[in-house]
């Protein structure tokens, strides 16, 4: 029976970023706005090196608003030099997301009467290109708060400020016209406390118009600090609800998880209805949302897990050599220009993790602690779709697989609706109208979805 | 029938087997940890094995209960990828009960020294105090649980001095660095933070026995384990920190003399029997 049900073609489709879906991102810092300009900070995608005590951050900017209002703090551990902070380019980290994502995997049932198989491999996978954001000139005014430095890279003008305490540098920041948010001053307080500094980027018009760039490229900060973490509490202060941070981190020894929240793997390996094929974005919006539910809206999300060299099935190539040293994996070695970019699968010596966490104050009220741990087990969200085949052939076998159908399509429509916590009456009609019938009868049990909430 | 539950469970150590592969198998079925079947297996096997034959090469009687507790406190924290880290630690904290003896008697937290050990010495080997969550009913069930085995081995005062100092020092340094107290609150629901206190450090046999002595070293554990956290440099500061004042065991024993722990009334113990290696 087994044999029957191997793939006659592979397909895998992969949700480039699922991010790209939500409103625009930001970093978990906060972006400071000027007059009354709406922003909007809802998700961030940040990449994090880490080895030993030496970390490099790489922070995407998928900045909308008005971009002469654009201006980011985040809190870091030390003044960092000019040589410490760079910009790179978008596609790399689009090529992580693509790499990462979680991915349907696509088969197509041979004919039951005859058996070969051949595969193919597809991939759709992109995200979409930030808007353009730029700013003018930080004014100069101090009041107890100390320019550590001053920068200008790539597109950005940068300043490290240290303050003594909270209220000076909340002061410092809205006399020169920067609409903090609610709150801001104490949580400002807490990480000057802790010896944090704080950078602070905004856009050089000229830089960026000499660019020719209309988005703002990622920024990346190198730094050796003992603390592995992520500081999440500023971006917590101007979301609007819950927001979505998708936390890739490329370390050595092996998986990396939260130390003072639950990390929970995704469910994987499910069998869904075909019909979800065209709507696979937000049919994984909808299974991540339930399972972040199922664990109270408390947990770290893991989706992904792997040794940074090969993947199977691919939702896009490994990164190469260039790629991951350009996001500050510095233990590889550079590569020269006209070699094969693409290194043996096991020099890499790189584990990529992927991490997904919809958090607000309440449900993450610290900023994330981070372990690396020495796990190196592969781990991906990977969800399947079974394409029955529709042949007319006929034989005692292809009897058999058309009778076992009805229960097979019954089956995935249950576990679909598992997942996603959609209306399995409301599955089944889908996949009728798709050209599958499910074993399960809905005639009469109109009840059971009543009070399902 | 309740005489013979009531005589099972005079011996606080049995209350405690059912409460911790109570918490075991709730961390298998309900809250999703990582937690392998090899794990407690190979504690456990290698536990008992390593004690009875530690047992038979010193002529101490065998006692299945006392490394069956640690091969399971063992696998409530440690993590490793595969079976051997978890065969080495279950090894090292039975043995470390007969090397490291002073005055007859094993002073290091053996569960808590082989974790902190092969963290230390291996890149396989980590702690995941994350994976207990913040909250719910493991919580719940590990505080009761913890409650009633320690309140049956008289040491109900020590995971709750443990837990005192640790709210104190968490909620101090919300309230210097100005955070709100849901920041604390989150460190005190830590479900890791739970289960070290009822099952780790509440050792009866490891800890001073003097009572005086017993808070000042349950707060000094806290206090290490706790800096060690907030700066960083650990992210499982309690098992550090318990690991760092075990040493001093032997010297409060002697400084505060107090008659030792025993798990039961022994009303007629012999010579032969004080030398049981429990």
């Amino acid at each position: 029976m087994h044999n029957l049900w191997k793939p006659l073609a592979t397909g895998i489709l992969a949700l480039g970023a699922i991010s790209a879906a939500e409103p625009a991102a930001a970093f978990c810092g906060f972006f400071v706005a000027k007059g009354d300009a709406k922003l909007f900070n809802e998700a961030s995608k940040v990449v994090m090196v880490r080895d030993q005590d030496r970390t490099v951050i790489t922070m995407v900017n998928d900045f909308q608003g008005e971009v002469k209002d654009f201006a980011m703090v985040i809190p870091a551990p030390t003044v960092l030099k000019r040589e410490q902070i760079h910009v790179t380019e978008n596609a790399i980290v689009d090529h992580l997301d693509a790499y990462t994502a979680p991915r349907l995997v696509e088969y197509h049932h041979a004919d039951p009467c005859r058996r070969f198989e051949y595969e193919r491999t597809l991939s759709l996978s992109g995200t979409q290109a930030p808007v353009a954001a730029q700013t003018g000139a930080i004014r100069r005014k101090s009041l107890g708060v100390k320019i550590e430095a001053e920068y200008t890279v790539g597109e950005y003008d940068i300043l490290i400020l240290s303050a003594k305490e909270s209220d000076g540098l909340a002061t410092w920041l809205t006399e020169n016209d920067y609409r903090i948010p609610d709150g801001a001053a104490p949580v400002l307080g807490s990480y000057i406390k802790q010896g944090m500094k704080f950078f602070v980027a905004k856009v050089n018009l000229e830089e960026h118009a000499k660019s020719g760039n209309t988005f703002l490229r990622p920024l990346q900060i190198a730094f050796e600090s003992e603390k592995f973490m992520l500081p999440i509490r500023l971006g917590t202060l101007n979301a609007k609800g819950k927001q979505d941070l998708l936390l890739w981190t490329l370390t050595r020894k092996g998986r990396v998880e939260t130390a003072n929240y639950r990390t929970v793997r995704m469910p994987t390996g499910n069998e869904i209805p075909t019909y979800v094929k065209e709507d696979f974005g937000p049919t994984y919006k909808a299974i991540y949302g339930e399972a972040v539910n199922r664990e109270g809206g408390a947990a770290v999300m893991l989706e992904y897990a792997w040794d940074m060299g090969w993947c199977d099935p691919c939702a896009a190539d490994p990164l190469s050599a260039r790629e991951l040293r350009e996001l500050g994996v510095f233990w590889i070695k550079p590569q020269p220009e006209n070699a094969n970019q693409r290194v043996a699968p096991q020099a890499q010596d790189v584990s990529v993790t992927r991490l997904h966490a919809r958090y607000d104050a309440e449900s993450f009220p610290e900023d994330l602690r981070l372990i690396e741990t020495g796990d190196r087990q592969n781990f991906q969200g990977r969800y399947v779709m079974r394409h029955p085949w529709k042949g007319d052939s006929q034989c005692p076998a292809a009897e058999k697989y058309r009778a076992s159908l009805p229960e097979r399509f019954e089956t995935e429509a249950q576990t679909l609706a598992r997942l996603t916590g959609w209306s399995l009456s409301e599955i089944r009609i889908a996949m009728r109208d798709a050209g599958a019938e499910p074993s399960g009868d809905d005639v009469g049990d109109w009840w059971k979805d009543l009070w399902k909430d | 029938m309740r005489g013979q539950i009531s005589t099972i469970f005079a011996d606080p150590r049995h209350g405690q087997i059912c409460a911790l592969s109570c918490l075991i198998l709730l961390g298998m079925a309900v809250f999703a940890f990582e937690m392998p079947w090899w794990r407690p297996a190979t504690a456990v096997v290698v536990a008992l094995s390593v004690q009875a034959a530690l047992g038979w090469a010193m002529g101490w009687r065998f006692d299945w209960r006392s490394p069956l507790i640690t091969s399971l406190s063992l696998t409530l924290l440690f993590r490793s990828e595969g079976p051997d880290l978890v065969a080495l630690a279950a090894g090292l904290a039975i043995a470390s009960k007969t090397v490291l003896r002073i005055d007859g008697r094993h002073f290091v937290n053996p569960a808590a020294f082989a974790i902190v050990s092969l963290v230390l010495l291996f890149d396989g080997a980590w702690v995941s105090p994350g994976q207990w969550g913040a909250e719910g009913w493991a919580v719940i069930f590990a505080v009761g649980a913890g409650v009633a085995v320690t309140h049956g081995a008289h040491r109900l005062e020590v995971p709750l001095t443990f837990l005192v100092a640790w709210a104190v020092l968490s909620f101090g340094r919300a309230l210097w660095l100005g955070d709100p107290m849901a920041i604390p609150m989150h460190q005190m629901s830590s479900g890791a933070l739970v289960v070290f206190a009822f099952f780790m450090i509440s050792d009866p046999m490891t800890a001073p026995w003097h009572p005086v002595a017993r808070a000042v070293w349950v707060c000094l554990a806290a206090v290490i384990g706790f800096a060690l956290q907030m700066s960083w440099i650990v992210t499982a500061g309690p098992l550090f920190g318990l690991v760092a004042v075990c040493w001093l065991v032997p010297i409060l024993n002697r400084w505060f003399p107090a008659p030792r722990h025993r798990w039961r009334p022994i009303p007629f113990a012999s010579p032969k029997k004080e030398q049981i290696h429990a």
